[in-house]
């Protein structure tokens, strides 16, 4: 080839060479080639800057969250001609003297002169606030009775507290469930447990409310999944997330159905009882005693110390190996003040009285029931959820299905009703972070301390104000 | 003209910013942040002594499976065809490492957590995988609690008021602010908050942490930038995650990098599709829980202002504990409250009580009123919680007739320049700014945590130290909380400890050649603090 380069014409070597110059240019020097960066001058950039306009911080308010402040605007305060002088039983909402049908003070403990007393000393001995999380100096020995007191009620091994409600499930989920794991959550648990499958980052899979066929077919469908891909599904914990009672529905879960799938395909139960704790169950137990099934299924069990037991805070029962777990992985545990020492000496004197005193449940349990049944005796309101729940949600008979319409005729009602002397509340909700928000309806919360006649009372006058609001809406209508 | 100069100003601060210099608005004293080079040879030792550690935790291991040792009680039995619970990852330094010297954490008190608290004593059987009380107490000084101006009192006006608003309202509201939780003290108590911070309006929570978790997703969403202290608490951590806005993080009070990065931010918009964003949310905490330093907040509200972020600052250890009239660290730097958009705190800290808030303009917190999830859903403040911190608040303004308050605030401010110069004088590695009441000290190696910690309680002092994760893997710490209940003769009764203990396990690393800047007999010190006490 050399010898052929040599000898070969003078003119056809610097065509050769002319050539391959020009496709070196091509290749390296023609714009087409050029990776396209784009430098901003310093100018450009302070333009840009100066251009940049943010969306304001908040907001204006819109016409639904004006209303919601309206609502917020109702101040209640303690009964001031009554015995009991607390929020309990009786309370004024805006000056207005009510029978208390709203708060979820479902065993009055609030007004119990012994957890007052129990509360003062408690103050006496340990001030108010603990200031300092649990790991740092903030473990005050009630904190530990409380926990002691709390794991003997359930009876299981290990028993957990944290200073609020809301975050204890909210922390407890994704103290366990992490990315890549798989949640299957009633599609209408409560927003504090949508929080936590959100905090978990797990894949979530949500079945019908209480549909236990449904949610069967979401196992089977992990299951084909599964057998495709055995490697992945070794590692994959998978968890069902339901409440006990549910705090939309006012219904039980059907927990023997629930506990017969876990076992089948191997999925761990965490369930929240922040309403039955203290109200379901002959002793107070909650949804497992209610349908006589061992506490142990349950692998984890999270509740609330903020109804039944007339305190703050929400604590998780369940295995050892479980429950202490979070003493380093619950971030609401870890990461906040320990609640103040008097609330759990209250929560601790309330569950002692629980059990002192079963009369306040079986009061609770046929109040409940009577009232539920009362309440659908009203024309033109619809009862829903078990008839031994503590709250009740009742919704209009003839709803419009136009949730703003609805509820601005609920919310007459229950003004109506403040007016005569019945405190009643519509649930609040964030609809548009809401994964499911239920029809528009009023909860009814049941106290223990209410007799037969003063539910009667209150039922005729909410069948009066509801007769009437209903008789203006259909004179306007017409 | 104006809008020229403008410019020309921004041209400069970009110049400025190019040669990695920044044209901050110093504040007007003398201030000093110190975070000492960790000596070279502790930090092969750190590391040596992790590398130990973890072979010795796999040994053990190893036996365990061949069942020389026993497992210990709460690991999940395994059942066949469940998957467990726990990744082997995770549980294995809990294990081995966190397990063997878990008796210098969570140790149950049983007093008031005040200057001095009472411990309850407990032994160990079976190297600390359970506890056993025997009965006895351990009084012990408390610089562990975070009682900053001494409110934690179990007599004394707060108690009293306390005590009065438990008998008229009991434990209990259970209800939402937005249901039926709203009564007429929670009123009085924004109020009372947003007079305090100088701010338009206020609302309260009945949970700090929920505070974060619960408001950050309510005020950014997804389009949104949210920028972070590489230090934020984890309670801002997890806001900023839940609201599903993007996250950049910058290195720890380094506004040079917090500008470069919300300057690229601007410019570039969004990933990807280069979209501007919805809006910018600077996150920072006023002082630092784990570093004891102070946030530079004139040099973030310049950035801020300059770029149209917003501002939200985390005063949980800062509120009541910093500035002049503890009105925290926008006192303490004397900001106004206009320039930062929300202000956030607890009131476990300083006020002795429970809960957090957040303040600003009206139409932000009425905005939160409406939307916040913990107005929502999660029960209100119980009336003796509020009525604490409307008496201590009171207190602390001066509103009870007496200089109390200012005292309160005088004496923290002694205690913490006094007790850090000494540490720094007695040769230990002491982190963060000279008026911080946290004082993080140096450890370092894993072995001298619960060396520490043991030591102390055994000559009479509480205190915190912590470890990875809570801190770097090297840089273990113990850290003391100063307070206002403390006296002069207790803090030298904590000193005369720790220098005992320091030359004991060899903690003075310090390579400091002169004497540390900070005295609290400066002329401008004085000048700010009128009631600091005379010794």
């Amino acid at each position: 080839m050399i010898q052929a380069f040599i000898h070969a014409p003078r003119y056809h070597v610097l065509v050769e060479i002319a050539l391959v110059i020009w496709i070196l240019r091509l290749l390296f020097f023609t714009k087409s080639y050029r990776s396209e960066r784009t430098v901003l001058t310093e100018k450009e950039k302070e333009d840009l800057i100066e251009d940049w306009q943010p969306e304001p911080l908040a907001p204006p308010l819109s016409e639904s969250d004006a209303a919601l402040l309206n609502v917020n605007e109702r101040i209640v305060d303690r009964h001031i001609w009554e015995f009991c002088s607390k929020i309990g039983k009786h309370v004024t909402v805006n000056g207005h003297e009510c029978l208390n049908l709203a708060s979820m003070n479902f065993l009055a403990m609030n007004e119990d002169p012994l957890i007052e007393e129990d509360a003062v000393a408690s103050l006496r001995k340990y001030g108010v606030g603990s200031c300092g999380p649990r790991g740092f100096y903030g473990t005050v020995d009630v904190h530990l009775f409380l926990e002691e007191a709390l794991q003997k009620f359930m009876g299981c091994e290990e028993a957990i507290i944290y200073s609020y409600g809301f975050s204890t499930v909210a922390s407890a989920i994704p103290a366990y469930s992490k990315r890549g794991d798989i949640l299957y959550a009633d599609e209408s648990v409560h927003f504090a447990i949508q929080k936590g499958i959100q905090a978990s980052r797990s894949r979530v899979r949500y079945f019908k409310h209480n549909d236990m066929d449904d949610l069967e077919r979401l196992l089977q469908e992990q299951e084909r999944e599964d057998q495709r891909n055995p490697k992945k599904a070794k590692v994959t914990r998978k968890f069902i997330l339901v409440e006990g009672l549910s705090m939309k529905h006012g219904d039980l879960c059907p927990l023997p159905k629930l506990v017969e799938l876990k076992n089948k395909y191997r999925v761990r139960v965490f369930m929240d009882e922040s309403l039955s704790f203290g109200t379901i169950g002959k002793t107070g137990k909650g949804v497992t005693e209610f349908y006589n099934i061992d506490v142990t299924e349950i692998d984890l069990i999270t509740g609330s110390l903020e109804y039944a037991l007339g305190s703050v805070g929400g604590f998780c029962v369940g295995k050892s190996y479980v429950v202490d777990h979070q003493r380093l992985s619950g971030l609401g545990y870890c990461f906040s003040a320990s609640n103040p020492p008097m609330l759990s000496q209250a929560a601790i004197t309330a569950l002692q009285i629980l059990q002192d005193k079963p009369e306040k449940l079986e009061r609770l349990q046929e109040n409940s029931k009577w009232m539920h049944r009362q309440l659908a005796q009203i024309d033109g309101l619809k009862v829903s959820g078990e008839a031994i729940s503590p709250i009740i949600y009742v919704q209009l008979s003839d709803a419009t299905g136009q949730t703003g319409v609805d509820r601005a005729l609920l919310q007459r009602i229950v003004s109506e009703c403040e007016i005569q002397g019945i405190a009643l509340t519509c649930p609040a909700f964030l609809d548009d972070e809401e994964l499911f928000v239920p029809p528009p309806s009023i909860r009814v919360a049941v106290n223990c301390d209410l007799t037969k006649e003063e539910i009667d009372e209150a039922i005729r006058i909410i069948q009066n104000v509801v007769r009437d609001v209903l008789s203006t809406r259909d004179a306007f209508a017409q | 003209m104006g809008h020229l100069a403008k410019k020309n100003a921004l041209l400069k601060n970009a110049k400025a910013l190019k040669h990695g210099r920044l044209l901050d608005k110093a504040p007007k004293w003398k201030t000093f942040e110190s975070f000492e080079e960790t000596p070279l040879y502790i930090a092969i030792f750190t590391y040596l002594s992790y590398a130990i550690l973890i072979v010795f935790g796999h040994m053990r291991d190893l036996m365990r499976r061949w069942g020389f040792e026993k497992m210990p009680i709460n690991t999940e039995p395994s059942k066949k065809g469940w998957v467990p619970l726990y990744q082997n990852f995770e549980s294995f330094y809990t294990r081995n490492l966190y397990t063997r010297i878990r008796d210098a954490w969570n140790r149950p008190i049983c007093s008031l957590p005040g200057a001095r608290m009472d411990l309850m004593h407990r032994v160990t059987d079976d190297h600390c995988v359970s506890f056993r009380f025997t009965g006895k107490k351990i009084n012990a000084v408390n610089m562990g609690s975070y009682n900053y101006l001494g409110f934690a009192q179990n007599e004394g006006p707060c108690a009293d008021a306390a005590e009065a608003a438990t008998r008229k309202f009991g434990c209990s509201v259970a209800s939402s602010r937005q249901e039926i939780g709203n009564m007429k003290i929670h009123h009085d108590l924004e109020k009372l908050v947003a007079e305090f911070l100088g701010v338009e309006s206020a609302c309260t929570f009945g949970m700090g942490y929920a505070t974060n978790t619960m408001n950050i997703p309510c005020l950014v969403g997804k389009g949104s930038l949210i920028v972070s202290d590489e230090l934020n608490h984890a309670s801002l951590v997890l806001g900023a995650r839940l609201s599903g806005s993007t996250i950049k993080i910058f290195k720890h009070n380094d506004m040079v990098d917090l500008e470069r990065k919300i300057r690229d931010a601007v410019i570039n918009g969004q990933p990807r599709t280069h979209r501007p964003w919805k809006k910018i949310l600077i996150l920072v905490e006023g002082v630092y829980s784990m570093e004891g330093s102070i946030c530079k907040l004139h040099d973030v509200i310049r950035i801020k202002n300059k770029y149209k972020c917003y501002l939200y600052l985390d005063e949980a250890h800062s509120v009541g504990a910093m500035g002049p009239n503890g009105r925290g660290v926008l006192d303490y730097w004397g900001c106004s409250p206009k320039d930062v958009d929300i202000m956030m705190g607890t009131f476990t800290k300083s006020f002795g009580a429970s809960g957090g808030y957040i303040a600003g303009k009206k139409s932000i917190v009425d905005y939160l009123k409406g939307r916040s999830h913990s107005m929502c859903y999660a029960s209100s403040m119980t009336a003796p919680v509020a009525q604490q911190i409307i008496t201590s608040m009171s207190i602390i303004m001066g509103r009870d007739g007496t200089n109390d308050g200012q005292r309160r605030v005088c004496q923290l401010a002694w205690n913490s320049r006094y007790f850090r110069r000494r540490l720094m004088e007695m040769g230990f590695i002491v982190y963060g700014n000279m008026d911080s009441p946290v004082v993080p000290l140096l450890l370092f190696c894993p072995g001298k945590i619960a060396a520490f910690s043991r030591q102390c309680l055994k000559h009479g002092l509480a205190t915190v130290v912590v470890g990875f994760p809570a801190t770097p893997i090297i840089e273990s710490r113990a850290r003391f909380c100063l307070s206002a209940s403390h006296t002069k003769e207790t803090i030298d009764q904590a000193l005369d400890i720790i220098d005992k203990v320091g030359d004991l396990i060899h903690l003075k690393y310090s390579r400091r050649d002169q004497r540390p800047d900070i005295s609290e007999n400066d002329k401008d010190f004085k000048q700010r603090y009128k009631l600091l006490p005379e010794y």
